[in-house]
């Protein structure tokens, strides 16, 4: 379904200009080039041709002072590339917190025995005292590694996330690391992610792709890998590249995949095995579902060991759609044919979703701020419903993000880049969308602004939202989320001016 | 196909359903190589045996699912008990968004707090820039009356030096000349979020009452301590003050704060210890510290000030209310009153009608040290014993004085005492020692999966059970609460175990 609508541009950049007033000076200069309004692009609605511009700075340092949303190189890269990689033990490298507050925070499902064979939902830390600032943590990361290879032997490997001491104190890290690889024939990598490094998410999660180059891909730490040679290669051999498996996205993905007759070697990196990273240069194309975390290895594999790479959306069936027939056509008229199959068999089950929910949803707009893909990859989800999107914006995407997300977002939708705290408060206020999804610590405000509200990193506890099965998922969730009733008490009844407005009964 | 739109499939139902069952198996035959499930085995049931008990003790470097968080958390939660208080950490941004995640997820509510955004060239020149640019924005975006600074472990190993940062900041006119802005030097690799707390809150007085003359009067200052329960205690501790008559005052109450109304309108502030009360707080007969661990440097800076000074470590159960009562009572002169006593007999009442249940229950108890200390106590008054008590923040002085107190009861005798340990220790103390509960947080729902004990959640963090920490577990009201928060799972695991037809349901009683 392609929605037909228009934002109010010139409304938008007033509001712009109204949030601005409230900086200094100096710094109302700096965030206003983060803000924007997309514009209307002469070739609106060619094929391949984005429907409109969203020209904004991005990927530069946050402002001090002004509650920016961001994290940290070490969440990009523990948090987001490495951590669900299930085999392997990943060591929060410095003081306690960092692990701390990012344990089991992520929802990358996984299969296996937690402590035994599989690690994600723990919290492994070298725990930082004042005496490993002062006299250094090597020693300290060796004992670590002895102890977790002496107590967790099914262990495959181990990563040492680096927080932000490390690189300050000149702790030699890859040393340590080639020396452990080489006594317990584990791979163990090194990743320099400490928090201070660049100025978002992003520098982790590219960090953490040059660190699957290095010490998994060129074994820089020499040891023994996964016996691969039995190995028998198919022509449909693919890996999904930048899928996280939140709520079992990944799986909900999968399933689609092997149903149009491809093989899925490897999974990156939700659920991942650290073979499935070993073996992915073995594959015939690299599917790339978050291109912000993980276009850099793509594009690595494709130089070195001539795997090609294609983005796809598995958001909502019109995405879904068009992305199997793009993957299809890639390998020729065989799985093209499944793909039409696939297709057509889901169809019923779109229909019916969009049946059931489409009325209860049409017209309802939605503000958005998010991290890699998300800002643009579900708005036609939401579009698929009636939905339209009034604004959206990113944590650190950069400039080839924005230009992705002319392809996506209509004329006149607010754009904001690293959106301080202060602005998208206004902007919700003085918009009021009928949805707002971005994560944890702005739901609750919202929410007491009376607006509905979804997390949108963590699918709020729910998911999965890709694929056919977790589209129905996504449309009973925004369903359930504008339609409670609990918007409609927010007011003592005393104070009521207005009717509450009218909701649609739950079915 | 097994989604439909009829009855969506959450991920639980869905994942298990045949299509997602064979495609996860064939997934993890052909391309995880994995350790085959017999290996698997054994090594889960050896990680459950004597030796990998005493393997896992003997570590010394490694830590595995610690109960404990770094300090700048601790002087958030500080800060954010004071009105219209934001709290400015400086140094890398990263941990204030980990920050404000995690109080928001324990508490459903809001969290708001600013980073200096400190960034490479920051670690090589010093974050000066980044204090003077980053209080002028905090000042004029969220207009507080106060701003309270501490630091990320970067701007701590590099050494930024906050007195004169702050002062420097003034000078450039980012904040005005008498704009309150007390700070902390908060390492995260120095104790943890309880040292935080503490120097938060010493950072927060020594900032109004240095230089000042103390006029000693009548008003008993309290500090509650890092507490995720703090809504609901701290008006249960307000109730029970008002009730007595008592002039007191709360130094850092985040009870509003983190309890903010849903009708129409965000309030980034609510409530806390009004800033004009700090001051004269230094005038106070007394400060009276609800949770030792938590202010030990805060009650030696208010010693030194003239202060008398009491501490108490949680006042959860019946002899830790009464104690603080009557010390409240000593330093007040006020009686306290019959209507309090008839809550006590209350409580009494209800342990006597219920002791049944809870004699001879064994429990393992983590969390913070003052909360271990209030939780095994309490657990001693029921009848219950308190095997295994664990801090993974408690010190070698914590582990004396738990000693103390399990030699104080009989039913103390079999406890054993774990400072410094962490969760993943716990699971093999619980997997060689056994008891019949856990009480904790959120995290040992790992341990329960694991080992089958079910787990009581009493204690921050609770992400994954909501509004528990409205309600209070403090005094006597609270030790009622926490009383039934405990038989329910009794009962609950009873029912359980005799639940099925025919075979255990002649226990199944409608009666207990």
């Amino acid at each position: 379904m392609s929605l037909d609508y228009k934002n109010d541009g010139a409304r938008m950049e007033e509001l712009i200009t109204e949030v601005l007033t409230a900086y200094p000076e100096k710094f109302s200069k700096r965030r206003k080039k983060h803000l924007n309004v997309a514009k209307g692009t002469e070739e609106m609605g060619d094929e391949g041709r984005p429907l409109t511009e969203c020209d904004v700075k991005s990927n530069i340092k946050s402002v001090p002072g002004v509650m920016t949303i961001r994290g940290c190189a070490y969440a990009g890269s523990k948090g987001v590339v490495w951590g669900p990689i299930k085999d392997m033990v990943h060591i929060s490298h410095g003081p306690v917190g960092c692990g701390q507050y990012s344990w089991s925070q992520r929802r990358n499902y996984y299969i296996g025995k937690t402590g035994i064979d599989t690690f994600v939902t723990m919290q492994f830390t070298s725990d930082f005292q004042e005496r490993d600032i002062v006299f250094g943590g090597d020693k300290k990361l060796e004992k670590v590694i002895d102890e977790i290879n002496g107590l967790f032997p099914l262990a495959r490997g181990i990563s040492i996330q680096s927080e932000c001491p490390i690189g300050l104190i000149g702790d030699d890290i890859e040393a340590v690391s080639k020396k452990k690889a080489k006594e317990s024939g584990k791979t163990i990598v090194p990743v320099r992610c400490e928090g201070f490094r660049g100025v978002s998410q992003s520098l982790g999660h590219h960090l953490a792709n040059d660190a699957v180059r290095d010490w998994v891909f060129d074994n820089k730490g020499a040891a023994t890998q996964t016996d691969l040679s039995g190995f028998v290669a198919s022509p449909y051999d693919v890996n999904v590249i930048g899928d996280y498996n939140i709520g079992g996205d990944a799986w909900a993905s999968r399933i689609l995949l092997e149903e149009i007759g491809l093989r899925v070697v490897g999974n990156w990196s939700g659920d991942a095995t650290l073979a499935e990273i070993e073996r992915a240069p073995k594959a015939k194309l690299n599917l790339i579902h978050c291109y912000r975390s993980m276009n850099y290895i793509c594009r690595h594999m494709e130089e070195k060991y001539g795997v090609a790479w294609m983005e796809y959306n598995f958001f909502g069936p019109s995405q879904i759609e068009a992305s199997l027939r793009k993957i299809a056509k890639h390998f020729g008229p065989a799985i093209e044919e499944k793909a039409e199959t696939v297709i057509a068999k889901y169809k019923p089950l779109v229909d019916a979703v969009k049946a059931k929910y489409a009325p209860r949803l049409t017209g309802k707009k939605v503000m958005l701020y998010v991290g890699g893909l998300r800002p643009r990859h579900v708005i036609t989800a939401y579009e698929d419903l009636g939905m339209e999107i009034v604004g959206t914006g990113y944590e650190f995407a950069h400039g080839d993000d924005y230009q992705r997300t002319g392809h996506y977002v209509k004329e006149g939708t607010l754009i904001y880049d690293d959106v301080t705290g202060y602005e998208l408060e206004k902007f919700i206020e003085k918009i009021r969308p009928d949805l707002v999804g971005s994560g944890i610590k702005e739901k609750y405000p919202v929410q007491k602004m009376g607006i509905p509200f979804r997390q949108m990193h963590s699918w709020d506890y729910s998911g999965p939202y890709h694929g056919y099965d977790g589209f129905a998922i996504f449309a009973r969730d925004m369903d359930l989320a504008i339609n409670n009733p609990v918007w409609g008490l927010m007011k003592a009844p005393w104070k009521k001016s207005e009717p509450a407005p009218t909701l649609a009964a739950a079915e | 196909m097994p989604q439909s739109a009829e009855k969506v499939l959450d991920h639980a139902p869905l994942f298990r359903e045949p299509e997602y069952t064979d495609m996860l198996a064939r997934k993890k035959t052909e391309f995880e190589c994995m350790p085959a499930d017999a290996k698997v085995q054994e090594i889960s049931d050896w990680t459950k045996s004597w030796e990998y008990r005493e393997k896992n003790l003997a570590r010394n470097a490694l830590v595995v699912n610690p109960a404990k968080a770094c300090q700048p958390l601790g002087a958030v939660f500080a800060a954010a008990g004071f009105e219209k208080t934001m709290s400015f950490v400086h140094g890398s941004q990263g941990c204030v968004a980990y920050y404000r995640s995690h109080l928001s997820r324990h508490f459903k509510e809001p969290s708001s707090a600013v980073s200096s955004s400190m960034t490479e060239d920051a670690a090589v020149f010093g974050g000066l820039n980044n204090m003077i640019d980053g209080l002028a924005n905090t000042y004029s975006l969220y207009q507080p009356k106060m701003i309270a600074v501490s630091t990320t472990c970067m701007a701590e190993v590099i050494g930024d030096d906050l007195h004169s940062f702050i002062e420097n900041s003034r000078k450039k006119n980012s904040i005005p000349e008498d704009f309150s802005v007390p700070f902390a030097h908060t390492p995260a690799f120095v104790g943890s979020h309880v040292d935080g707390y503490d120097n938060m809150m010493k950072g927060i007085l020594e900032s109004f009452w240095k230089g000042k003359t103390r006029a000693p009067g009548a008003q008993i200052n309290i500090i509650p301590g890092f507490d995720g329960f703090v809504v609901g205690n701290n008006r249960e501790l307000k109730r029970i003050l008002e009730l007595m008559g008592v002039d007191y005052k709360i130094l850092s109450d985040a009870a509003d704060q983190y309890d903010t109304p849903a009708d129409g309108e965000f309030r980034m502030y609510d409530g806390g210890t009004r800033i004009e009360d700090i001051e004269p707080a230094l005038n106070a007969k007394a400060t009276i510290s609800l949770q030792q661990w938590c202010t030990r440097k805060t009650l030696d800076y208010c010693q030194e000030s003239g202060q008398d000074t009491a501490s108490f470590h949680y006042p959860l159960g019946v002899g830790a209310t009464d104690e603080l009562l009557m010390k409240i009572s000593e330093l007040s002169g006020k009686e306290i009153p019959a209507e309090i006593e008839k809550e006590r007999g209350r409580l009494i009442d209800a342990m006597a009608d219920s002791q049944a249940h809870l004699h001879g229950k064994k429990y393992a108890i983590y969390g913070d040290p003052d909360f271990v200390y209030a939780m095994a106590r309490f657990v001693m008054e029921t009848g219950g014993e308190p095997t295994h008590c664990l801090a993974t923040n408690g010190t070698a002085k914590w582990d004396e004085q738990m000693k103390e107190l399990l030699a104080s009861s009989p039913f103390g005798a079999k406890a054993q005492v774990w400072a410094g340990k962490d969760l993943w220790h716990l699971r093999s103390l619980l997997a060689t020692e056994p008891t019949d509960f856990i009480i904790g947080s959120s995290y040992a729902k790992y341990l329960e999966r694991d080992l089958g004990i079910p787990l009581i959640r009493l204690t921050f963090p609770i992400f994954d059970r909501h509004h528990h920490h409205r309600f209070p577990v403090w005094g006597y009201q609270g030790g009622l609460r926490v009383l039934t928060t405990l038989l329910d799972k009794v009962f609950d695991v009873l029912d359980r175990e005799t639940i099925n037809p025919g075979v255990t349901d002649f226990s199944y009683d409608l009666t207990r």
